[in-house]
């Protein structure tokens, strides 16, 4: 099949960006968007020009190092996929596809695709986790985790660090994100110590990365890669107030 | 260097061996940690393990990784499970048989003691992460739920959905971030490890290219970790994420770090095959699977029809045929042989005949989509987006891909190089899998040794060798930045016109065919002299773009790929030597009439360490293997 990409192209964040449009004569519908750039980026390095930069690598969706717009839409049109699993299948032959980096003020751009988010790892460290030693600890079996309440648990912990929810916000805010790791450990025995003081520091922390607040968009949960359900949001400022 | 280090394999019984070991090792006071600086390279499950645990003890830690964050790192791609011995299913498991299943899982090329002490240590590791909040699945009754994996009769694999890596790694990038948080690690992002560094033969430190300015930095320390992965891209495509490489572990080795049985490579049988030229991974889908899945292929040669058209009495289960006790569970090596075996022989599905089945029909039938869907939900959707075709309505296409090396750095039991100074844990060192790995035993091995193993033995070292601070004026280290730095100005100034990914595609073309499944003298004698001149070609035709100043993702590449070609090398030379057949390690020349690996105990009980020599073939030392808890048997899964 054939597609075009217009690609926001920007050398460095202190530099202009423009967009940038590539094609691609014949290509399979059967390859990735990824490797439809990695197609793109073997012709520029040919004919001797600068390879579109992105970030990527697991390509099986769990490392969470992808993500762009694709079209306006973070990681594309497809629910529930990041876009390194995104196949050229799913476009009609003769496509044109808009590829623009994530854009938020927390997010500072590098370059063409590529942006900082380790905004997320201060996020963490500001309280995402139970302080516990290593070493010795008491038998796993001794507290009880109910099977729902773990896979509850669960389906909050699989939040992969994209930073989808943040691009499609129109409050570049990181809620879904500090709300995912605050109902994974709030919904644990192993969690509840630190519970309350956990959701101030990474709220507080959240602010100051210059991440917005809440308005009930729902776009976050809409393009989630894995489905983590914007209801935990409300629990959160529950948690808050509590 | 000359020889081979004692591996300091401890005396008298292997049972408790390690507690033994454990309670004669040095101290050093918490308050003296303080001032001692570490260095850890790499955040996977070995190194965000070790750092967090070792910050905790008092160092100052330094930690390197080549992602944007510490949580990417690719155990996070690890779906199964991790095995622990926990006797808590009332099948009989215990220390001793997780102990068995492991040395002879590895074909009898591991040692007894280290095999003996990671079944010890492996229970610990699951309370551990469940303090850390890891949500394991659960029964209805609140207990820890557990399934069973490949080359066991048991059901030790304590797992979270098909998610499991992903879980366990962010319970130890959550407990490091709590130590940077608490100012005992310096963590320092995107920086790629280049070269080591030594003082009088002892490791001190490293150089690493920041990736986002291209300036190259010297850091230093009393010790040095390399917690850096495997080498599974050497092929190419393989599950391994893209910029997973060996360059750290091959630079160290360049350096004198003895690299241990690197043919060592395991191809996991049930992944994704391959499709398009452009393809650039494979995708792997959980053993776990296989509890479920049953592994078929139409009985008649060229049968056209599609899969659900083919009645009952035309499948040829072919593992369940071949190995009655274990069947579908039998272990990867066996299972991908006779996947590749039957391809061969022209019995394939799909296009080009390179795949087989992976049913789930009848077990979606007994127990319900729902039950199916809780369990590998995540697995049939990646397949579903990958393949584009629906695996609750018509069987999986698998096919055998490089997943997991073996092979590795030589480490001593306490998991140091022969390099003095030098620790290697995680997948980058050759321990306790020996010729083959078992299902979810990567994820225990990786936590054993950075919760566990290392933060003993580190102090230890520490505690006997007391060195003077070296800093980055240092003339070794001045030298080993001006080497990276002429290493890099070669590679941007080669004229040539074809990019990086032509040359390992290519390299990954040889070395599967030649060094993959299945290897005979010939085919490596030959694939040794394409890997050389192909090393040449690279070095003369590649075009590297760009600068040394700023991101430069192609350069990332060469640097990694001019890497793999000695490393490709270095396999061949292995297998070759190694006349036998053990493990992943099949040699077409050492089989019985019945096709099954025939090992040589005589000639080939040992370890193989490669020492390398510039300007000279490497040197083959080896380490013998003794037995005395376990007498090495025929490993049969019939």
């Amino acid at each position: 099949m054939k597609i075009t990409l217009r690609i926001w192209r920007q050398p460095a964040a202190d530099q202009p960006g423009r967009y940038e449009r590539h094609g691609l004569a014949d290509v399979s519908p059967d390859v990735s968007l990824l490797e439809a750039l990695d197609q793109l980026n073997e012709q520029l390095i040919s004919a001797g020009q600068r390879p579109v930069s992105f970030e990527h690598d697991c390509r099986e969706g769990i490392c969470g190092s992808c993500g762009f717009l694709v079209n306006g839409q973070a990681h594309g049109p497809r629910r529930a996929t990041s876009v390194c699993q995104l196949y050229l299948r799913e476009f009609e032959d003769g496509a044109e596809l808009t590829l623009e980096p994530w854009r938020a003020k927390a997010f500072p751009a590098i370059q063409d695709l590529m942006v900082d988010r380790s905004a997320f790892d201060r996020l963490i460290a500001a309280g995402g986790y139970c302080s516990t030693g290593t070493g010795q600890a008491p038998d796993g079996n001794a507290l009880p985790v109910g099977r729902d309440q773990a896979t509850s648990a669960f389906s909050t912990a699989t939040c992969i660090g994209c930073g989808a929810c943040v691009a499609s916000c129109r409050n570049a805010s990181a809620s879904l994100f500090v709300a995912a790791k605050l109902a994974h450990l709030g919904q644990l025995p192993q969690g509840q110590p630190e519970r309350a003081s956990r959701a101030r520091a990474m709220q507080d922390q959240m602010a100051a990365e210059g991440f917005g607040s809440c308005s009930s968009n729902l776009e976050c949960e809409a393009v989630c890669p894995q489905e983590i359900s914007a209801d935990w949001i409300s629990w959160m400022h529950r948690e808050r107030r509590g | 260097m000359s020889g081979l280090p004692d591996p300091r394999i401890p005396a008298g019984p292997i049972a408790d061996a390690w507690q033994r070991t454990k309670e004669g090792l040095p101290l050093i006071s918490p308050l003296r940690k303080g001032q001692i600086d570490v260095l850890v390279v790499g955040t996977g499950l070995a190194g965000a393990s070790a750092a967090a645990t070792l910050a905790q003890q008092g160092y100052r830690v330094t930690v390197l990784s080549f992602h944007d964050s510490p949580r990417r790192a690719h155990s996070v791609a690890a779906q199964g499970g991790i095995n622990a011995a926990r006797s808590v299913a009332v099948d009989g498991d215990s220390v001793s048989r997780l102990f068995t299943d492991t040395l002879k899982g590895g074909d009898f090329r591991a040692r007894e003691s280290g095999c003996q002490r990671l079944a010890e240590i492996s229970s610990g590791i699951i309370d551990q992460c469940v303090a850390q909040g890891v949500p394991f699945a659960r029964e209805y009754g609140g207990s820890l739920a557990t399934r069973s994996f490949g080359g066991a009769l048991v059901s030790r694999t304590f797992y979270a959905r098909g998610q499991t890596g992903q879980q366990l790694l962010y319970g130890a990038y959550q407990a490091l971030m709590r130590q940077v948080e608490l100012g005992r690690v310096r963590l320092l992002t995107r920086r790629d490890v280049l070269e080591l560094i030594t003082v009088d033969g002892v490791a001190r430190g490293v150089v690493a290219r920041h990736l986002l300015s291209g300036a190259l930095e010297v850091h230093t320390a009393r010790t040095v970790l390399l917690c850096t992965g495997g080498y599974s891209n050497v092929y190419f495509l393989s599950t391994n994420a893209l910029k997973s490489n060996a360059s750290a572990i091959w630079r160290a080795h360049r350096k004198g770090a003895l690299f241990a049985n690197p043919c060592f490579t395991q191809i996991h049988p049930t992944c994704i095959p391959s499709g398009d030229a452009f393809q650039s991974k494979l995708t792997l889908m959980s053993e776990s699977l296989r509890n479920d899945g049953r592994i078929w292929l139409p009985l008649e040669t060229g049968d056209q029809r599609s899969a659900e058209n083919i009645p009952e009495q035309e499948r040829d289960y072919f593992l369940e045929r071949l190995y009655p006790s274990y069947g579908n569970m039998a272990p990867r090596d066996v299972a991908s042989r006779r996947a590749r075996e039957l391809c061969n022989a022209g019995r394939g599905v799909g296009p080009g005949g390179r795949s087989v089945y992976l049913d789930l029909t009848d077990a979606i039938k007994t127990e319900g989509r729902e039950a199916i869907a809780a369990r590998y939900g995540n697995l049939m959707t990646m397949y579903e987006r990958i393949s584009g075709d629906d695996p609750y309505r018509k069987p999986m296409r698998i096919y055998p891909a490089p997943h997991y090396t073996m092979g590795g750095l030589w480490v001593d039991y306490q998991l140091m190089s022969s390099i003095p100074g030098l620790f290697v844990l995680g997948e980058a060192n050759y321990s306790e899998h020996g010729a083959n790995r078992l299902g979810a035993s990567a994820l225990m091995q990786g936590l054993a040794d950075g919760y566990f193993i290392a933060p003993s033995t580190v102090t230890a070292w520490l505690a006997g060798n007391a060195a003077p601070d070296v800093t980055p004026d240092h003339p070794a280290c001045r030298e080993a930045l001006e080497s990276t730095r002429r290493r890099i100005e070669t590679m941007l100034a080669s004229g040539g016109t074809t990019p990086v990914d032509s040359f390992h595609r290519e390299l990954g073309a040889v070395m599967i065919d030649r060094c993959g499944i299945s290897r005979d003298a010939e085919g490596l004698r030959d694939g040794l002299s394409q890997v050389e001149a192909l090393e040449k070609r690279f070095h003369g035709e590649v075009r590297v773009p760009g600068e040394a100043a700023g991101p430069n993702a192609e350069l990332e590449k060469a640097l990694r790929v001019s890497d793999f070609f000695g490393l490709a090398q270095l396999m061949l030379r292995d297998a070759l030597a190694r006349e036998e057949s053990c493990g992943a390690h099949f040699r077409e020349e050492h089989q019985s009439p019945e096709g099954e690996a025939r090992r040589d105990d005589v000639n080939f009980a040992h370890i193989a360490a490669w020492e390398h020599q510039d300007g000279a073939e490497p040197i083959r030392h080896s380490e013998t293997l003794q037995f005395t808890a376990l007498q090495p048997s025929t490993r049969s899964y019939r």
